[in-house]
């Protein structure tokens, strides 16, 4: 086990520095001018230009750039976005928001998905079924860049329920609706999954077994038929904190959040390659430790999975 | 156990002279969107204390649809008793109302599965799931639970039982597991065993161990045994009486000796003859030509016509009637002298 913790942290290290040097290229070939992007509509001086040239490094070549960037990295300087802003600071101000955001959406969407999930599973084509699987059709379709905008006018406008805007500092109340909005990316696959999980796991000889045994029908579903049920649904539900964190970039503009998402769409706006980069990557890096985290879960839910 | 016979006179209506276990004219059907498969069609079975029944027959001929009938674990729906009685002890089961029928389960009638492996839960250790046994149907704390699930575990010689006790099902081998599935049915000392097809995933020399154990353990505990099988080897070496089973019907009931020795049905003959032997080295085996039939559509009259020897006309005509031959001998067959030879 501890091994395999290692093996996966070094994998870590490589991925990490596999996937920054790519988003690095993607950045530097898509830029065009980001001076120009930066200063807006306002004329750029060419003493201004030369010094800015100097500052970020902006005419030498790739290499020498990511060489910059990574030397930065190692020495703990993130370095900064051409705003002018440290992006160290960026993303400590940015990060709390978006993880308090897609937290607050996946414990939704995940005890949604779960509740509703192994009760249809266990009435299949019953009423409470067919409902849920009109619903969850429903929220497929529906993309977010039409919901969330459409749940803030609702919601948050007309009906007034909600702030339809959350600050940084917001509380879990002005994240509840914004939270909803997102867990709607993840929760209609989750439940689908569960159920399908669940109405598999009825069928199996375990559970004949089990009724067999003389159990009462709460203790055979609540003993035998749930634990098994939700491994591939942890394993999902761990991939997609991930998602809900890198897919807030809709939600959080729509309801001006200054999260993550928030900051990436402003930085890919003005080419920011400093400030995409670093995000990205931080991201990455979540994704990697979650997937960790998933992986070492499902063996402690599954004793037939053992890491050596 | 003292604990045993208090449940027994909780169950309303017991007769403790009334047969064991008697199952009358059992019919299960199973309602599917293909139509209406009729998987049991009138069997009658009855099994004394100490005794083993063999139920003997081929692949969907209803042998484990009964069987799960007996216990009530059928998949309902799709799958549906129309009629019949399931009468333990005098006691209707089919009658008895959920709850009750429930404590029946493990503590008077038990029953072990094909494959073991995937009959026992994989993610819970052998220990919790015998111990479970005892947690729910006697109340036991969780230390005296456990300590007689490593007393079950020494019980059908699985070694070091109070290490293995922890294991996980994946962790033993295809024979140990098989024990840990009879422990499991045995832990409540039921009056009752249904073994459905207990030796099928094992290996030759496996099976001879399974069923000894078996054997012995029946024994101990003077136990109706009702082993489900297609495997005509290990019914001669263990069965008192054999129930041939086709297309949901017991065609002929009797005796292990009799029925090796003069099978009464035509069907049964045939299954004996397609037996290969060493003696008909080189020679073509004999096999029963054509499949069992679908379960949708059972032929009239004697199931077995299209495929018998011996059939003609009043075979695809008339359902035969069950003929009593001797005492403890019950056959359906019209022509059951022919078949006989006298």
């Amino acid at each position: 086990m501890f091994r395999y913790i290692v093996r996966r942290l070094l994998q870590m290290v490589l991925t990490f520095f596999g996937a920054t040097f790519v988003v690095y290229a993607l950045m530097f070939a898509n830029i065009d001018d980001p001076l120009q992007a930066l200063v807006g509509d306002r004329p750029l001086t060419d003493t201004q230009r030369s010094a800015l040239n100097a500052q970020y490094h902006l005419n030498d070549g790739f290499f020498t750039q990511y060489w910059h960037y990574v030397s930065g990295l190692l020495t703990g300087d993130l370095g900064q976005s051409l705003t002018g802003r440290p992006i160290g600071d960026m993303l400590a101000q940015a990060w709390p928001v978006t993880m308090r955001l897609a937290l607050l959406a996946i414990v939704i969407a995940a005890a949604v998905a779960v509740g509703a999930g192994v009760l249809s599973g266990l009435r299949r084509g019953g009423a409470f079924d067919t409902v849920t699987l009109v619903l969850t059709l429903l929220v497929l379709a529906m993309p977010i860049v039409v919901l969330a905008p459409l749940a803030q006018l609702v919601f948050g406008i007309q009906l007034g329920w909600f702030p339809p805007t959350a600050t940084r500092d917001a509380n879990l109340y002005q994240l509840l609706l914004p939270a909803l909005v997102l867990g709607t990316l993840v929760v209609a696959t989750e439940l689908r999954v569960t159920r399908a999980s669940v109405a598999e796991n009825l069928r199996s000889d375990y559970v004949r077994t089990a009724r067999a045994k003389g159990l009462a029908p709460k203790r055979v579903v609540g003993v035998h038929v749930l634990r098994n049920s939700l491994i591939p649904v942890v394993t999902l539900i761990g991939v997609d904190i991930g998602v809900l964190m890198s897919g807030a970039v809709v939600t959080e503009g729509v309801f001006n959040i200054p999260g993550v998402g928030f900051n990436l769409l402003r930085g890919i706006r003005t080419e920011d390659g400093p400030l995409v980069v670093s995000f990205v990557s931080v991201l990455v890096i979540v994704f990697l430790v979650i997937n960790l985290i998933v992986d070492l879960l499902y063996a402690a839910l599954d004793p037939r999975i053992r890491y050596e | 156990m003292t604990d045993i016979t208090a449940q027994m006179d909780a169950l309303p209506g017991m007769d403790p002279r009334a047969p064991l276990l008697h199952v009358d004219d059992l019919h299960v059907e199973f309602r599917t969107r293909d139509g209406v498969a009729r998987a049991v069609n009138g069997v009658n079975l009855w099994l004394n204390p100490g005794e083993t029944l063999a139920v003997l027959g081929e692949s969907g001929c209803g042998k484990s649809v009964t069987a799960q009938a007996i216990m009530g674990i059928l998949d309902t729906p799709p799958g549906h008793v129309t009629a019949g009685r399931v009468l333990y002890r005098g006691v209707d089961l089919l009658r008895l109302p959920e709850n009750e029928r429930r404590k029946v389960r493990a503590n008077r009638i038990a029953m072990i599965f094909q494959d073991a492996l995937s009959a026992l839960n994989p993610v819970y250790t052998v220990g919790f799931q015998l111990a479970e046994l005892f947690r729910v149907h006697r109340g036991a704390s969780r230390r005296e639970a456990k300590r007689r699930a490593v007393d079950l575990l020494d019980q059908v010689r699985i070694p070091d039982a109070r290490r293995r006790v922890d294991d996980y099902p994946h962790q033993f081998s295809g024979g140990m597991r098989q024990r840990v599935m009879i422990a499991m049915a045995l832990a409540l000392d039921p009056e009752v065993l249904i073994a459905d097809e207990p030796t099928t995933a094992l290996d030759v020399t496996v099976q001879a161990q399974i069923m000894s154990l078996l054997a012995d353990l029946q024994r101990q505990r003077n136990m109706g045994l009702i082993l489900i099988t297609h495997d005509m080897g290990v019914v001669a070496d263990v069965a008192d009486r054999i129930a041939v089973m086709y297309a949901g019907k017991v065609v002929e009931d009797a005796p292990v000796y009799d029925i090796y020795a003069h099978p009464a049905h035509a069907y049964t003959k045939a299954l004996l003859e397609s037996i290969p032997r060493l003696d008909h080295k080189g020679q073509p085996l004999n096999v029963i030509r054509g499949l069992p039939p679908a379960l949708t559509d059972i032929p009239s009259g004697c199931a077995f016509h299209p495929r018998c020897a011996y059939a003609r006309e009043i075979c695809r005509l008339e359902p035969p009637p069950s003929y009593q031959i001797a005492p403890q001998r019950v056959t359906s067959c019209h022509f059951v002298r022919e078949v006989l030879g006298v």
